[in-house]
Parts: C-alpha cells; structure tokens; sequence
C-alpha cells in the first residue's frame, strides 16, 4: 500500500522498510516511524473512538501527552489496550486495532451517545445511577464500562518477564533535547556520574521535530557529535526510551526503561520493561514543553491537531495528515509550523491568527484577527469555519488543522513533592517554582525558556550550577549557535459565541459547557471540577487539557488563572504497566520462601505444604489410601500419642542471648522469674506487652550462666527479636548482653511420644546419658549425636506427651530425619505436620496465635500468677489494671459438644442456656477448635467469662455466621493428662 | 559407633555445591566457609580487640568494611558485632575456636548453617548488582561489605575485587528464593 501521505527527508530510514496493521488491514512504514506517523503516512486519519461519546477521533499529538489515539497493541496474551500510537515505535509485523467501537471504527452504533449528549453532561454518572444501589455492582457498573472507552485486556498471564533494579548518580538529566544534551555533555566532561534519561527511542527532542533551529551546523550533526561522545564517557549512562514518572523523597525518582517494547516479543529470558530506582544528588529537569489547544466547536475531527506536533510529523517522520492545511494559532510559533509545511511541499490554504497584528507570510495567507469558530467532516476533518475580522464568516476546505495555542512547560516532576507551580505572564503559562526542592532544578523550556539558544544556555548552566552544589566545577563547553527568537503569544483559550460543543479533554469528552454547569453547580474549586467533570483523569492526566479548563473557571470565578491554580500534578508521569511494578516478584516468586532443612525429604514423602509467613511447613503427611487430609492428621495425632512422631520445628525463633546480665535481662523481658534458672535448665516463659497484654510465649534454655536460647513462635520471631533489641539498645543500654537470631543456623526436630527417648538413645552418642534421672523434663543441654555431630537437646513438650526438641547444625537437618525415621521404625514412628501438631496442643490445652492474639492477659490464660510482683519485668505494672485483674473476666476453657454430632468452629460465640442470643449476653467466644481422635470428639478452646468457675456447665455455642447453635459442656483447657504425668515420666 | 556419619545437603538442597556461568557472570554456592558471630561484652572492647589482633593482623573493621588475613575474614554487621569467616575443613568447630580465644570479652555464635554463601564473579557485575540491591555497587572497593536488602531478604555483601568479585551472604532458609533471583538477573543482563 502507497504511503499517499509521506513527504520528502525525516529521520526514518527509507531503507527499512516495515509492514503493519491496523484493524486487521496492511500497511507500511519505516524504521523510525511511530504508529502513529505510520498510519498518518498512509493517510489513515480516524484511529479510534472517543471515551464517552465515541465520537470519531485521530492523533492529537506527535508524543507522550497523546490523549486520543489509543490502541489495542500486539495480540494474544500480549495484547495492551490503551496504547498510544504516538509513542509506539513501529516494528516488522506490528498489529494495531482500534478501541472503543461497535462494531467497526468506521460505523459505530454507541455513537447513538453523541445525540444523546445533552443527557450525558457533566455528573452524568452522579445523578443517574443513583438508585437502587443494587443496581450498582451488577447492573450499572457494567454497563457502563462496557459502553466507556476502554480497551480490553488479555485476560491471559502476560507471557513477559519485568525487571527492576537500582542506580545512583551525581546528575540525573531528565529529557534529551537540547538542554538535556548541553547539561549531560558538561556534566560528563567534568567527570560526574551523569545519567541521562529521555523516553524517545532518539535523542534530540525538538531538534528532530523542528528545521533550522541550529545555524552553524544541523542539528543531526550536533546530537550525532554528542551522541558519540557520551557514549565514549564511562562516567555518563545514556537511557533512551526511559521515561522518569516521579519525583521521591531524597532525591529518589521512578524511571521506566521500555527495553524490548519496540520489538515484538522480548528475546528470552531478556525483560521487557525495567524498572528503575534512581538515587541521584542533583536532577536537572529537562523535560520541555506541551502545546496547548484552542477551544472551538467541533474541534475534535480526525484531522485536527496540534501545529507543533505536525511539524513533528513533518520534520522528523516526513509525513503530513493532509496535503492541505489550515493552522489556527495566538502566536508566533504557529507560523513557524505554517513556514516548515510549506517549505516541505504542503499547501497551507490559510493561517488564522487570532491577533489582529500578527507577521504577514509570503508564502501563504494570514488571516490576522480571525479565529476558526467550526469544522465539518464525519469521519475526519474536511474543512474549517473561520470568522473574519469583520465578523463575516468563510468555509474553507482542508484536510487538517494544526492548532497553536501555545505551550506549558512539563513541570510535573517538580510538584511531585506538593510543589506548585508559578505563573509566568509573558509566556502565559505555569513554571516549576524554582525554590521547589533544592535538588532538582529546571532547564529549557521545562523552565520556560522557549528558544533554542535558552535551551541550550540553561542546560549547560543547570548542570554546572548542580555540579557547584556538589562542590565539582563544570567549566562552560562550547555550543552552537542557535535561535534565540522571543516568544510572542497573546493568551487566548477558546473561541466564543458557539452554540455546539467545544472540547477541552479529549480523552475524557469534557467540553468548556460541563466546565460551565458544573461551576454552575457549586463546583468551584479546580480538584472538584476535575473529579465531577472527569477533567485530566486517565491516560494523558489531562497534559492538553487543564490549562484550556483553568481558564475558563478563571473567567467564571472572575479570577486570574494563577488564582485558580493548577490540580496537583501525581506521579507517574506516564502511565505504567503493572508488570513493571511487579517486576520478578510474580507467581511463585512473588516473595521469598522459606524451607525447612527437612523440606526435601518432605517432598519426597508426599506432605502437603502450608505457609506460615514465609515458611513452606509440612502440614500432614498422606499415606497410600488416605482420601482425607483427617484420615492423615487421626493417625498422625494417634501415633504421637501412642508411641513416637517427628515434627520440624526448625521455624520456631531462636534468639541467641549472651552477656554477664543475659539472665538479669530475660527476668526483665518475660513476666514470670528468670534469674534463677539453673543452667541445664529450660522454663516456659511469656512476655508481656508493656500496656500488659500477652505479647508472645516460648522457651529459654540456660545453656551457661551467660548464655541462653530463647524460642519465640513462628509467626512473632522477628517482632520479638526486634522488641529484645529495643529493650537491649533502649531501655536497659547499660545491661552486658548480645542478642543474635541463630534461627536459621540450626535444624530442630520434635521428637515427641512415650517412645521418643528410647529412639533418641539410638542416635544419641553414649557419652550422653538422657535417662530420665540424668536429664528430667526440661532439661537441656549441648550433647553429640550420631558419632560426633554436636547438637542441642532439650526435654520441652507441646503435646503433652514425653517429648524432646534436638537440634544439630542445620545442613545436617535432612540426614538427621532420615536418621531418626529409620532408627524409629522399631516403633512405628511417624511424621507429623502443623495439624497434627495443631491438635495435640488443643488437646493438650497450650496456648498458640489464636489465643495470644493481642487482646490477651496472662490471667485469661490461666496464667495469672505467673506474672511475678516480686521483680520488674515489661508490662507488670499496667496488667495490675483493674479491669484486667477481675475475677469475673474470661478465662481459657476447654469446650466439648453434647451431642456428638455437633462440630465446634473458632470465631462462635458463647451464651449462657436461657438467654437470648444477642451481643449484651455474649460471655465470650470459641478461639482453637479441632476434632481429637482421642476423645472422638470435637473439642474447643474458648475464652469464657469467669470460664474457671464454670468448670461442668453446658453453654450455648452460637455461630451466627454459619447458621448453627449448639449445647456445649464447659471443662478444663487440658484435655490430656491434666497433672502433666506423661512429661516427666 | 557403626552407623555412618550424617550427610550435610547444601543450602539448595543438594549434595554438591552449585556453580553456573550465565554470560559473563559466574555463581558459585560456597559451602565451605565458616561463620562465627563475634559480639563484644560491655567494655571489653579494647580486650577484645587485643585477643583478636594476632588472628586478623589489624583491628576489628569500622562499620561498612571487611578486613581479611590469613584465613580468617571479619566484616563489620552492627554495632560492636562482626562476623568471623574462614574455610570450613581447617575450621570445623569454628565458634568453639574463636570462643576459646576471645573466652568472656565477647559473645560468639555459630552462624555457619544460618547463611547461604554465594561467590559471585565476573569481568563487569555491576549491570548484575545494581539489579538486585539497592547500593551504589560500583562505588565498592576491595574490603567493603554492607548488609543490604535483596528481595526482601536481608543480605550481607562483601566487595573481594572492585566490580569484579563479591561474596553474597543471605538467609539459608530462602536460599532457593535468593538463587533464583539471582540467575533470572544474570539471565537478564546475559
């Protein structure tokens, strides 16, 4: 297919040649072109429909701020919709299709919207879809987003891997045009660490899109010779196709690198966006400048766009959207766009200026004090209405229309940080405050300094000014010479007098009329207007459309536009992909796991795993037969009880604690006495919070005078460690001792059961005498196993049975348990998972995460007089409030249904038999539940009020939840050898 | 006794260490270092120091740095902490060893099995670290070592040879986790 629409030069590689489609018919480009420019080449204009109205709409703009040409790109898992065609550069094979339509671009039958617009004005959505709000989720809700202009998703996993990683730099150079090069190059000759980051795949900025803005040489000459020597500069790192989308505290900014996005699949293994942290000392924001609109009637026809992006198209991608043109401007630089179309063969059928003294042209007419009041063309623009001077009107026909309302500096990162910007009269536009963070600084037209010698003066000079701060000289660098025109524009921002609509957010379909009715309304304030009107949301966040809006509240408000302000500016800049966030962090990977040394042989067995934390535990262990994960836990919990099993509780917390005042300190850190502890002794000890709660419970072991080894809970073992580490740094400085989480360094087993010390004497080296006289219940100490392997033992019980906890280096773990299974076979020993463990100890009536879950005392637990009054210990004082020492609060209990047949849950509620079933008579509520196989019951742990007094009586369970009520008996929490015969046998 | 001696597995799970060359960049599990944690007791700094001077021929190192001799290297971790690290089959008991030294003016444990030990090398790893932690890496000089956060996983990370050769050191338990970062960002950069 002919490009019927390319001219003569650009920048694109003509030996390229590229084929690609759109909306399922093949066209052809270059290398170098972007979509966008493509299509226009091919003289495709209509590109897609619009948001609400799905009115007929074409390319907006030549970059980054594009509002209106949005496409689905690629296809298959890898489709994105939303893609703007201005930035997608052009490949062998791209697919494109246009979104928002139904169901063809061409002939769309939600365009219905477009009559209907009268309805459909600002707050639409506010005051129509109000009642009955079950119509919100299931009928509203989509309608309306089928019928709004977004692209579908995939629906499938993005087949693509994201990366992300971290730079640091002196200068971080934000934007490649002619003030970022000048700053990057004196940056880098003086030898900072300079990153220079543009999101164009070319360096350049509007050097490329604009002719003859250099005199003593091209601009394709200076950004070569400055190209190359960047890239020989091993201190300055290039970034093309990067964009910076936020400004962070200290100095931190988001940048997105779209490393493979101009391919059409990433190579393997190889990211296709990476996203950066960049800490850099000093940034220089050359970002540029945005063109802004003129508001008009109908001025959103395929065909109408900015004049500064036509010049870009032309310039740089030699393409034009039309062979006629008319431009529409308020100042000097539409001319400019005028004067390089023509130069380029273009036709320029007239240039209306809406300055009655604006420059006359040679080359073509200037219609001065007119201005464009209308356009028609369905499809795509066909020609303009102009209003004379005099007042008369003229039809004239063109293909295009490039408006030049002037342009904005991009002075969005500067208000990352609750920066706002300041207004500049004599450009008529907002500028970055320059005492917005000491940090970052502006240059070139980002800064408001709209010639190219300005641009490249500021460049050069925000770089050896940054530098300065850094206490580095940067010396001034040769540059070329350059224009230095002044900027001419007489602030003007939309026509008046029409009666149709006139668009001011192209993307969102907000018109200057529901800027009016919701000023009308009440809404005043800019942030109010852009949430009821949906001004400045989505994908260009408004970048060509806030100004035109500002002003027109400046004008209801009687206000100057300063006054008004802008809406906060929010990072990112652009928008960005979701993947990237996520970056290798995805599927199983999404966070780091942890495996216990037995991990391997548990595969191997078959367990079944669950996540504690991070932990990847063994939760029970099927055998061949065994259909149902309680058939598993039953045996497991039997065979514990009967004879001996083996559980890893490698991922309990171990805190190391030394020093000559480590026993004085656990006495302070744990509510119940420590300093007593013989060594070759284990306590069970819980610590409190300081308001007196119970914070977390576990074991110490003395394995010296001055060394201990604290267990925490699985879950709490950081949160303890760090609190022992506040209390060592903060609270206690002048206590001699060292903490360390050994955690890690060590595989620990249980070995619990009748049997388990006879399997332990198997390995045990006979140097060790673990008899029960030589080493009774909570005994421990440093042993060998296995014939020298150093290890840990401890005599500690969770089950309630005789039980040991051995510990021996954790590479050892593996071969430790397939030890132990072996040597065990004697006595049918089995391994057990965290549900197995999970009822032994609500047989048991231990205390887990259920009931220490922060809203606990010790005296709930039927700890109460084991927070010692003799000694100072965290948390002491404030469990001696009032309402925590009543007799009548609850208390731990033990619950077994009446009949049978009833399963109790965690999470039901307690009422005494009688009472209604309602909040006021709630006496307290079920925490652990279980079915015990040796009781052949389901049994419960509960919080009960005065629970210790109610030993016997039968209790009302009520779940509301699950529908069910049910008759309990109320009985001690130790289902299991109460007086703790069986741990010291 | 008759029963053989127990096997170790390494930190991935296997019987041998694993070493992969991806591009430029070779990743080796170290299974043969042992780590001691060295804490000093309340005022016993200067002791300290004095016992262990003949072993590491300079002074404990100052936060940020790493300091080697002979065999044994030490890197500072926290205040008044350093880890201890030497070959492992000359040091089989390592925390006993160093316990024996230093007796009561420190407090020392066995870290050997807490760490999974990567030895990373190659001609340029900088595009490789500055995907993985957040240091300036390419600022780090021979002797440098800093813990750092690695995925959510805290890591420590000794600079041997400027860009070109660094020791990572992180949670043995997610040694898996840190493994595979670490390939699919040499992979990325390969």
């Amino acid at each position: 297919m002919s490009q019927k629409n390319r001219l003569g030069g650009g920048l694109i590689d003509r030996n390229q040649p590229l084929s690609f489609t759109f909306d399922g018919k093949s066209y052809s480009g270059f290398a170098g072109d972007t979509l966008a420019s493509a299509l226009l080449a091919n003289g495709v204009r209509l590109m897609g429909r619009s948001f609400k109205y799905h009115r007929p709409r074409g390319v907006f703009s030549a970059g980054s701020e594009e509002p209106n040409a949005l496409v689905e790109l690629r296809g298959g898992a890898r489709r994105e919709p939303n893609s703007r065609a201005t930035v997608a550069e052009l490949y062998d094979g791209l697919q494109a299709r246009s979104q928002n339509h139904f169901p063809s671009l061409t002939f769309d039958v939600l365009a219905i919207n477009d009559r209907l617009s009268a309805f459909l004005a600002a707050g639409f959505y506010y005051k129509t879809f109000m009642w009955p709000s079950a119509f919100w989720e299931k009928v509203y809700e989509p309608a309306i987003r089928r019928a709004a202009g977004l692209g579908r998703l995939s629906t499938e996993e993005d087949p693509d891997v994201y990366d992300k990683g971290f730079r640091h730099c002196d200068l971080l150079v934000i934007g490649a045009g002619p003030s970022g090069l000048a700053a990057a190059l004196t940056a880098g000759r003086a030898g900072a660490d300079v990153i220079l980051a543009d999101e164009d795949f070319m360096p350049g900025g509007r050097l490329l899109a604009d002719a003859g803005l250099l005199s003593d040489q091209t601009a394709d000459s200076w950004i070569g010779k400055v190209r190359g020597e960047l890239a020989s500069l091993p201190n300055v790192r290039v970034m093309p196709r990067t964009t910076i989308f936020g400004m962070y505290d200290h100095g931190t900014f988001g940048a997105i690198e779209r490393a493979a996005d101009h391919l059409s699949e990433p190579p393997a293994d190889k990211p296709r966006q990476i996203l950066w942290r960049i800490y850099a000392k000093r940034a220089l924001l050359a970002a540029g400048a945005t063109e802004r609109p003129i508001g008009f009637e109908n001025n959103d026809r395929p065909g109408i766009m900015l004049a500064g992006a036509m010049r870009a198209f032309a310039n740089r991608w030699a393409v034009t959207a039309a062979k006629d043109v008319v431009i529409f401007t308020n100042n000097d630089d539409g001319h400019r766009t005028a004067r390089d179309l023509a130069a380029k063969g273009v036709r320029i059928s007239a240039l209306v200026d809406c300055r009655a003294d604006a420059p006359a042209s040679a080359d073509f007419e200037v219609l001065k004090g007119a201005e464009v009041v209308d356009s028609r063309g369905r499809l795509g623009l066909k020609s303009v209405k102009v209003r004379l001077q005099g007042g008369s009107t003229r039809e004239i026909a063109c293909g295009a229309l490039g408006v030049a309302g002037g342009w904005n500096p991009n002075v969005h990162l500067t208000c990352h940080k609750r920066g706002r910007p300041a207004w500049d009269a004599a450009i008529s536009a907002f500028v970055p405050d320059p005492n917005v963070d000491p940090l970052l600084r502006a240059a070139g037209a980002a800064a408001g300094i709209f010639s190219t010698h300005g641009a490249l003066q500021s460049g050069m000079q925000g770089a050896i000014d940054a530098l300065a701060d850094l206490g580095r000289r940067a010396g001034p660098i040769p540059l070329p010479t350059a224009e230095d025109a002044p900027v001419n524009v007489a602030p003007f921002w939309h026509v008046t007098g029409g009666k149709g609509r006139a668009w001011l957010d192209l993307q969102n379909d907000v018109t200057i009329k529901d800027i009016r009715l919701a000023h009308q309304e009440g809404f005043k304030s800019v942030e109010h207007v852009k949430r009821y009107t949906t001004l400045g949301m989505a994908t260009d966040q408004g970048k060509t459309a806030n100004i035109g809006a500002l002003a027109i509240i400046a004008e209801l408000e009687g206000k100057s536009l300063p006054e008004v302000g802008t809406t906060i500016f929010r990072p990112p800049y652009t928008p960005v992909t979701i993947g990237a966030f996520a970056g290798r962090s995805r599927g199983k990977e999404f966070r780091p796991r942890r495996l216990t040394p037995s991990h391997k042989w548990a595969e191997e067995q078959g367990a079944i795993f669950v996540e504690a934390g991070n932990w990847m535990r063994a939760q029970w262990f099927p055998l061949d037969g065994e259909t149902h994960w309680r058939q598993s836990v039953d045996r497991e919990v039997l065979a514990v009880r009967k004879s001996v099993g083996i559980c890893d509780v490698t991922t309990l917390g171990k805190i190391d604690v030394q020093g000559a005042d480590a026993a004085e300190f656990l006495n302070h850190i744990y509510c119940n006495g420590f300093a007593k502890l013989p060594v070759g002794k284990t306590r069970y000890g819980l610590m409190l919070r300081e308001d007196g709660m119970a914070m977390d419970d576990g074991t110490a072991a003395r394995l010296a005078e001055d060394h201990f080894i604290v267990t925490t809970t699985t879950a709490n073992a950081v949160s303890v460690f760090r609190h022992m580490e506040f209390c060592r740094q903060c609270l206690w400085p002048g206590l001699d001792v060292q903490l360390i989480s050994t955690t890690e360094a060590w595989a620990q087993f249980a070995v619990a059961g009748p049997n388990s010390r006879k399997l332990l004497q198997k390995i045990v080296d006979p140097a060790h005498d673990i008899s029960n006289e030589a080493f009774p219940y909570m005994a421990c100490g440093e042993i060998t196993i296995c014939g020298g392997l150093r290890a840990r033992l401890f005599r500690i019980s969770f089950s309630g049975e005789l039980a040991y906890e051995i510990a021996v280096p954790a590479r050892y773990g593996d071969a430790l348990i397939r030890r132990l299974m072996d040597a065990g076979e004697e006595f049918d020993v089995v391994p057990y998972g965290t549900e197995a463990l999970s009822v032994l100890r609500i047989e048991k009536g231990h205390a887990a995460g259920n009931e220490l879950n922060g809203q606990s005392t010790a005296a709930m637990l039927g700890m109460g007089r084991m927070v010692s009054q003799t000694k100072d210990s965290i948390g002491r004082i404030l469990a001696g409030r009032p309402h925590l020492i009543r007799e009548d609060d609850y208390r731990l209990v033990g619950l077994v249904p009446v009949k049978p047949e009833d399963t109790l849950l965690s999470g039901a509620h307690l009422m005494t038999v009688g009472e209604a079933a309602i909040a006021q008579n709630d006496q307290g509520w079920v925490t652990s539940a279980a079915y015990s196989p040796h009781l052949k019951s389901s049994i419960g742990l509960a919080f009960l009020k005065s629970g210790d007094k109610r030993h016997g009586e039968v209790i009302r369970v009520v779940n509301p939840l699950g529908g069910s009520e049910f008759d309990a008996t109320v009985s001690s929490p130790h289902f299991i050898d109460p007086e703790g015969e069986r741990l010291r046998v | 006794m008759s029963d053989p001696l127990l096997a170790p597995l390494t930190a991935l799970g296997m019987n041998a260490p694993m070493i992969e060359t991806i591009g430029g960049v070779t990743i080796g599990e170290n299974t043969s270092l042992a780590i001691a944690s060295l804490s000093a007791r309340k005022g016993k700094d200067q002791e300290l120091r004095a016992l262990i001077q003949p072993v590491l021929g300079d002074s404990l190192p100052q936060p940020g740095h790493a300091i080697g001799a002979r065999d044994v290297t030490a890197v500072w971790t926290g205040v008044d902490q350093w880890f201890l690290m030497a070959p492992l089959p000359e040091h089989p008991d390592f925390a006993a060893e160093i316990k024996a030294l230093v007796a009561d003016t420190a407090s020392v444990t066995e870290q050997t099995d807490g760490w999974v030990v990567f030895d990373i090398t190659g001609a340029n790893l900088i595009p490789l670290l500055e995907r993985l932690c957040s240091l300036d890496t390419k600022a780090m000089m021979a002797g440098d070592a800093t813990r750092c956060l690695i995925e959510h996983l805290g890591c420590l990370i000794l600079c041997r040879e400027s860009a070109r050769s660094f020791t990572l050191l992180g949670p043995r338990s997610s040694a898996a986790s840190l493994h595979h970062t670490l390939v699919t960002a040499a992979r990325s950069i390969a």
